[in-house]
């Protein structure tokens, strides 16, 4: 084989590698507290509708929202909130239908065994204790479970005392990872990171009530520019209707 | 404009620089001059930040800082303070991503240093450290200054291994191009265009600077 015909397969083979195989596949993008359940929730939407495939990205639901806005190639928008997703109708940017409710999020106080505190006793005061020295949280101005945290923070009037040890993840997965490095005591993150082996082993987890934040109503959209909307529309069904509602439940996730 | 951020990312690329130039003029002259075992595996080692991704950095430095690792463990028994999440957490790890920054032009810089003139040095009973010293890195100037040009620069603009040990924190560990970061994902970008601007034109000026430095030793070899 000369080095002609070896160049010319190997710019084939580039080439081919950025065509979509089989099957319609449906890009989705998802808020971090659905790393987990949104794994479960394709392994069995993608049963019941073979040669559909979803492609999964997690982020902040505010940084997934400024790249859609910049024209990011997702077919499907699942936020944590139900602002960002409004934001994007808004913009025209999303199909007639409109944002679909899909869960309510639960904000979870986890706290390192070790330290031998009780939050189930004491709740968010836990966190004046001395031997918490870093509390993990997202982003308030980018993921709606930092915003809870702060307004549950604020609710109890414990804002000012713990400022100065909160740490922000640039999502709520990444408070998660400062917690399970260590890097951090303590955190407000999602039932679902929570209910992570990594963490559930290592942590006390005790659920902030319902009234001390405004509750996270998580909404979707399916966007104008998805490449197959029918299976865009075949995974909302699925994911508001019993099956995917089940599995929700399942992860700690509330009605819509 | 974030000058709170922009602040932060001067002194901790100034700080940065100062600890890396001892350790970078120590490790500089092996690497130049010597001949020894494991100069090879040294050399990699010290050239690993150029090419491995900042998320790995990241990684490996928020576990080896942390509070459950030895070096976390002892700051915090020293200090009472936490090492991650914190300025002095954060000079660590940028000492580490930015030292073949400083390496890189210094090692070159000597490795041309006229071999002849530090012979001579060494018969008139120069020590081998004053050779290097007094000697080599002065004639080794512009090499030097590239190094802590360059290492400054990017100490600037390094962005993934701080967002991973920083914890975003104003005034502490919110640098420059996490500002602007913060600024890309909260829809600010008015914001984000002034400060991406300044970081643009700083980078221009620096690459533009050692460019003439190299051009002008050039000429003098």
């Amino acid at each position: 084989m000369n080095l002609r015909t070896l160049l010319a397969a190997a710019l084939a083979l580039v080439l081919a590698g950025g065509v979509p195989v089989r099957g319609a596949g449906v890009a989705i993008a998802a808020a971090g507290d659905l790393r987990g359940v949104l794994e479960a929730l394709k392994t069995g939407f993608e049963g019941g509708h073979p040669g559909v495939q979803l492609q999964l990205t997690f982020g902040a639901s505010g940084s997934l929202t400024a790249q859609i806005q910049q024209g990011a190639p997702f077919d499907v928008f699942l936020s944590a909130d139900a602002g960002f997703p409004e934001q994007l109708r808004q913009a025209g940017l999303v199909t007639p239908e409109g944002p679909f409710p899909y869960a309510t999020g639960k904000l979870i106080l986890w706290v390192r065994q070790d330290l031998h505190l009780d939050p189930a006793r004491e709740g968010l005061k836990v966190l004046l204790h001395p031997a918490v020295k870093k509390i993990a949280t997202a982003n308030p101005r980018l993921a709606p479970y930092g915003r809870a945290g702060e307004a549950a923070l604020r609710a109890e009037h414990l804002f000012e005392a713990v400022q100065p040890k909160l740490v922000f993840g640039e999502n709520i997965l990444q408070a998660a990872q400062f917690l399970q490095t260590g890097a951090a005591e303590a955190g407000l993150i999602s039932h679902a990171q929570a209910a992570n082996p990594a963490l559930a082993q290592t942590g006390v987890r005790w659920e902030v009530p319902a009234g001390a934040y405004p509750p996270i109503r998580q909404a979707g959209v399916i966007l104008k520019r998805a490449a197959s909307p029918d299976a865009a529309q075949a995974f909302r069904a699925y994911l508001i209707g019993p099956e995917g509602q089940a599995v929700l439940a399942r992860h700690g996730f509330g009605r819509p | 404009m974030d000058w709170e951020a922009i602040l932060l990312s001067l002194r901790l690329a100034a700080a940065s620089v100062a600890l890396l130039a001892p350790l970078g003029v120590a490790l500089a002259w092996p690497l130049a001059m010597g001949r020894f075992r494991g100069k090879l595996l040294l050399e990699a080692l010290t050239s690993m930040p150029l090419i491995l991704p900042p998320t790995v950095m990241g990684f490996y430095l928020i576990v080896a800082l942390g509070p459950l690792s030895p070096v976390g463990r002892l700051w915090e028994h020293l200090t009472g303070a936490r090492l991650v999440f914190s300025f002095q957490g954060l000079l660590l790890a940028q000492v580490v991503t930015n030292l073949p920054f400083f390496l890189q032009p210094l090692v070159a810089s000597l490795g041309g240093v006229d071999r002849r003139l530090l012979e001579v040095a060494s018969t008139l009973g120069a020590r081998p450290l004053g050779v290097y010293l007094r000697v080599a890195l002065p004639l080794a100037w512009r090499g030097l200054l590239s190094a802590v040009v360059l290492s400054f620069a990017h100490a600037i603009g390094e962005f993934g291994v701080v967002l991973m040990v920083g914890g975003n924190l104003p005034g502490r560990t919110r640098t420059a191009s996490i500002a602007l970061f913060d600024q890309v994902e909260a829809f600010d970008l008015a914001g984000a265009n002034r400060t991406a601007l300044l970081l643009l034109a700083f980078a221009l000026a620096v690459l533009m600077g050692t460019a003439w430095l190299r051009s002008r030793e050039r000429a003098w070899n």
